[in-house]
């Protein structure tokens, strides 16, 4: 068993309501508020360990980058803390640490288009020692080759770059700084199928030659299925289960992850649909209900469950569900996991 | 067999390139759609589905043109009509719902003001009898309180209502063609589920065509009963699903279908295409696949494979894989 690498404790985010001019003077003249705050993350405890990959699937605006981004040190949150071996890795509202680095979902967002990738690449680990100024050009040139790259194109614009390539870039960027948790958000979502699969092949080549470990945020359960070794599955800011991705997803622990697999479409070569939606809609984040959040889409849902939200908790070995009625699910035989709607 | 309601035979679509000659963004593009049937085209990004949508719609605006082919609507042909006939088609016999939905709705107005005037098009419809049918449509794609919501503005919708929204506009006419540009890629995929359950039921009652364009196979595959595969402007291969995906006949459709996460065990290598797709401004002179792929050739580079027909399928390879394998 390995040992908790980095660790999550009791992280919440809470933004601030965006206010007019208006709104603010007249909530400093003590009118009750008219909007209310958005807990984006509600309490999550989490542990990535040492050398593993962790998968955190949920729908758009469920979180995941927001948590991914306290992982990684680039936003403080509201409570809790996160560490990475024992030290944090925010200290006073800034980024504490370089073992940890960020692939983003749009590579262009994250490249200064007036800066030659070449440079960009190198100004991280230049400025923090990890290499020296005159041996610069040599480290950049291998980590675009570790990276599928001609090392030539370090002299290039990223407006030269394909989709692609610029994805390649950003991991040559985050890599030439050494980390030792790299933290993927949507690093394929935005590439063409054929090219997914190229990258995904290269972030699985270098994380096991260097033995890095990793948080992937995706909403494609098929690719965290693919990379993961345990995945996590957020639903309105909280962990809703969690565990080995193999079983999580042949045998989920909670409706949610199980309506979610149940409506990803996957390759049906019968010809029949393989898809079978969640009825209703999220709630909204800003008025999110009292018990589980999932309760009012919920077939099993029981008076307890609107009480108070369930915690995340250990159903079976390694495996954790935060619903009342897990039992329900992990009760049935493999293979007969059916809808769950009552619809 | 009924004829089909959209007949479309080598359709052309050019783009004048600045310091002249044109990119073929549609080169050659056949196929038909029987009433009721949802056809799946596929294909990566820039390979054309969106232009060839545009092209059955009409909607090609300079410096881009319709370069050639017939496009025969219930039994008119479209070529060559004039702006006049083409606007009394548009929206009535054939239908689409656009890519970007914010193109769509219009943020200022209410959803009811903007169907009463899509409404209005074709139809003159007092006030009263104009909001039962916008109710009516937007019940019929899944929306709660239809009548209720018809006040309300775009901003007021999360991104699926919007795009049902988009849809039940698309349907206002009852046309019996409706292209779908990628409706369901922004949304989450427990409301594209929703959708596309509504929208193959609405086929099935309503014997309404759908032309499905997405880039994504899986979500086609459960859906669609005929697949068109599109690389760089040209549909490479066409057929029934069933039979594309289980044994593709051009190497790029079975590129695509192995390149998914769901083809290999979990951790271990994806099947990849190596390179990336041309681009339509320096297409090599033969098969535009032919640099990526596995089975090329010296003749592949020569000329554009022509399209080889065989019962209900189609493909554009000189060396297709075997029928079986
Ligand atoms: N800077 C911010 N200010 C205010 N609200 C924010 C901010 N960043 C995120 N949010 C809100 O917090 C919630 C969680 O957002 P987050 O981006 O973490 O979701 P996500 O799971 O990554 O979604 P997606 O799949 O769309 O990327 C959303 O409701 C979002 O609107
Ligand atoms: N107005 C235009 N002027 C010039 N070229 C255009 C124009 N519209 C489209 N093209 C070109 O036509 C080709 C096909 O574009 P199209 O939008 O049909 O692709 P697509 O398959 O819909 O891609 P995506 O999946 O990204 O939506 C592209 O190379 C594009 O650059
Ligand atoms: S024509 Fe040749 S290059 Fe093109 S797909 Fe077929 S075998 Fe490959
Ligand atoms: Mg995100
Ligand atoms: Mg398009």
């Amino acid at each position: 068993m390995s040992e908790a690498f980095l660790s999550v404790e009791a992280v919440s985010k809470t933004f601030a309501p965006r206010l007019s001019l208006g709104e603010r003077i007249a909530a400093a003249l003590g009118a009750p508020p008219a909007k209310r705050p958005l807990q984006a993350v509600r309490e999550v405890s989490l542990e990535i360990r040492r050398g593993e990959t962790l998968g955190l699937v949920g729908e758009s605006g469920c979180g995941k980058s927001t948590l991914g981004r306290m992982i990684a040190g680039i936003a403080a949150p509201s409570a809790g803390a996160v560490s990475l071996d024992g030290d944090p890795v925010m200290r006073g509202g800034r980024k504490a640490t370089t073992r940890v680095q960020t692939v983003f979902q749009d590579p262009f967002a994250s490249l200064d288009p007036r800066m030659k990738v070449g440079d960009a690449i190198a100004e991280g680990p230049v400025a923090h020692g990890l290499v020296a100024k005159p041996q610069a050009r040599a480290y950049v040139a291998g980590w675009l080759d570790r990276c599928g790259l001609d090392p030539a194109m370090a002299d290039r614009w990223p407006h030269q770059f394909s989709g692609g390539q610029r994805q390649r870039v950003a991991i040559a960027r985050a890599l030439a700084m050494q980390p030792d948790l790299l933290v993927c958000d949507e690093p394929v979502a935005s590439l063409d199928v054929s090219i997914q699969a190229q990258i995904l092949n290269l972030l699985m080549d270098l994380r096991r030659d260097l033995g890095l470990t990793c948080l992937f945020v995706s909403h494609d359960i098929s690719i965290v299925r693919h990379v993961s070794d345990r995945v996590a599955v957020m639903y309105l800011g909280r962990i809703v289960e969690l565990g080995p991705a193999a079983s999580v997803l042949a045998r989920p622990a909670h409706p949610y992850s199980l309506g979610l697999l149940e409506s990803a479409p996957r390759l049906s070569l019968d010809g029949r649909s393989t898809f079978r939606p969640i009825p209703g809609d999220v709630p909204s984040p800003l008025a999110p209900p009292p018990g589980c959040a999932f309760a009012p889409r919920c077939s099993l849902a029981q008076d307890a469950c609107r009480a108070a939200p369930p915690p995340l908790s250990e159903v079976a070995p390694e495996r954790f569900s935060a619903c009342l009625r897990a039992d329900v699910l992990t009760g049935r035989p493999p293979g007969q996991a059916s809808h769950m709607s009552g619809a | 067999m009924s004829p089909p309601v959209l007949d479309v035979v080598d359709l052309t679509t050019e783009f004048a390139l600045r310091g002249g000659g044109a990119a073929r963004a549609v080169d050659g593009v056949s196929f038909s759609l029987a009433r009721g049937e949802i056809v799946g085209l596929v294909g990566e990004s820039g390979s054309g589905k969106s232009v060839t949508g545009f092209s059955l719609m009409g909607l090609i605006d300079p410096p881009g043109r319709v370069a050639g082919g017939s496009v025969r609507l219930n039994g008119a042909e479209l070529a060559g009509m004039d702006a006049e006939g083409l606007r009394a088609r548009r929206g009535r016999e054939i239908a689409m719902i656009f890519q970007d939905p914010v193109a769509t709705l219009n943020p200022l107005l209410t959803v009811g003001a903007q169907m009463r005037m899509a409404l209005a098009a074709h139809a003159r419809t007092p006030r009263r009898a104009a909001d039962d049918r916008c109710a009516a449509a937007l019940a019929r794609v899944g929306i709660p309180a239809a009548r209720d919501r018809l006040a309300a503005y775009p901003h007021e919708f999360s991104g699926g209502m919007r795009q049902r929204v988009a849809i039940a506009i698309a349907l206002l006419h009852a046309p019996s063609v409706v292209i779908a540009d990628e409706p369901t890629t922004a949304l989450d995929v427990s409301v594209q589920a929703q959708i596309l359950v509504e929208m193959r039921a609405l086929a099935a009652e309503t014997g309404l065509s759908l032309i499905w364009i997405s880039h994504d196979l899986a979500v086609v595959s459960g859906f669609a009963s005929r697949i068109l595969v599109m690389y760089a402007g040209r549909v490479v291969e066409q057929g029934p699903a069933e039979a594309v995906l289980r044994a593709p006949r051009h190497p790029y459709t079975r590129g695509l279908i192995d390149s998914l996460p769901a083809a290999a065990k979990p951790g271990e290598p994806l099947r990849q295409i190596p390179g990336g797709a041309p681009s339509l401004g320096a297409l090599p002179p033969g098969c535009a696949f032919a640099p990526r792929c596995p089975r090329a050739a010296g003749a592949c580079r020569a000329a554009p494979p022509v399209e080889t027909r065989e019962g209900a399928r189609a493909w554009r390879c000189l060396f297709p894989l075997e029928a079986g394998a």
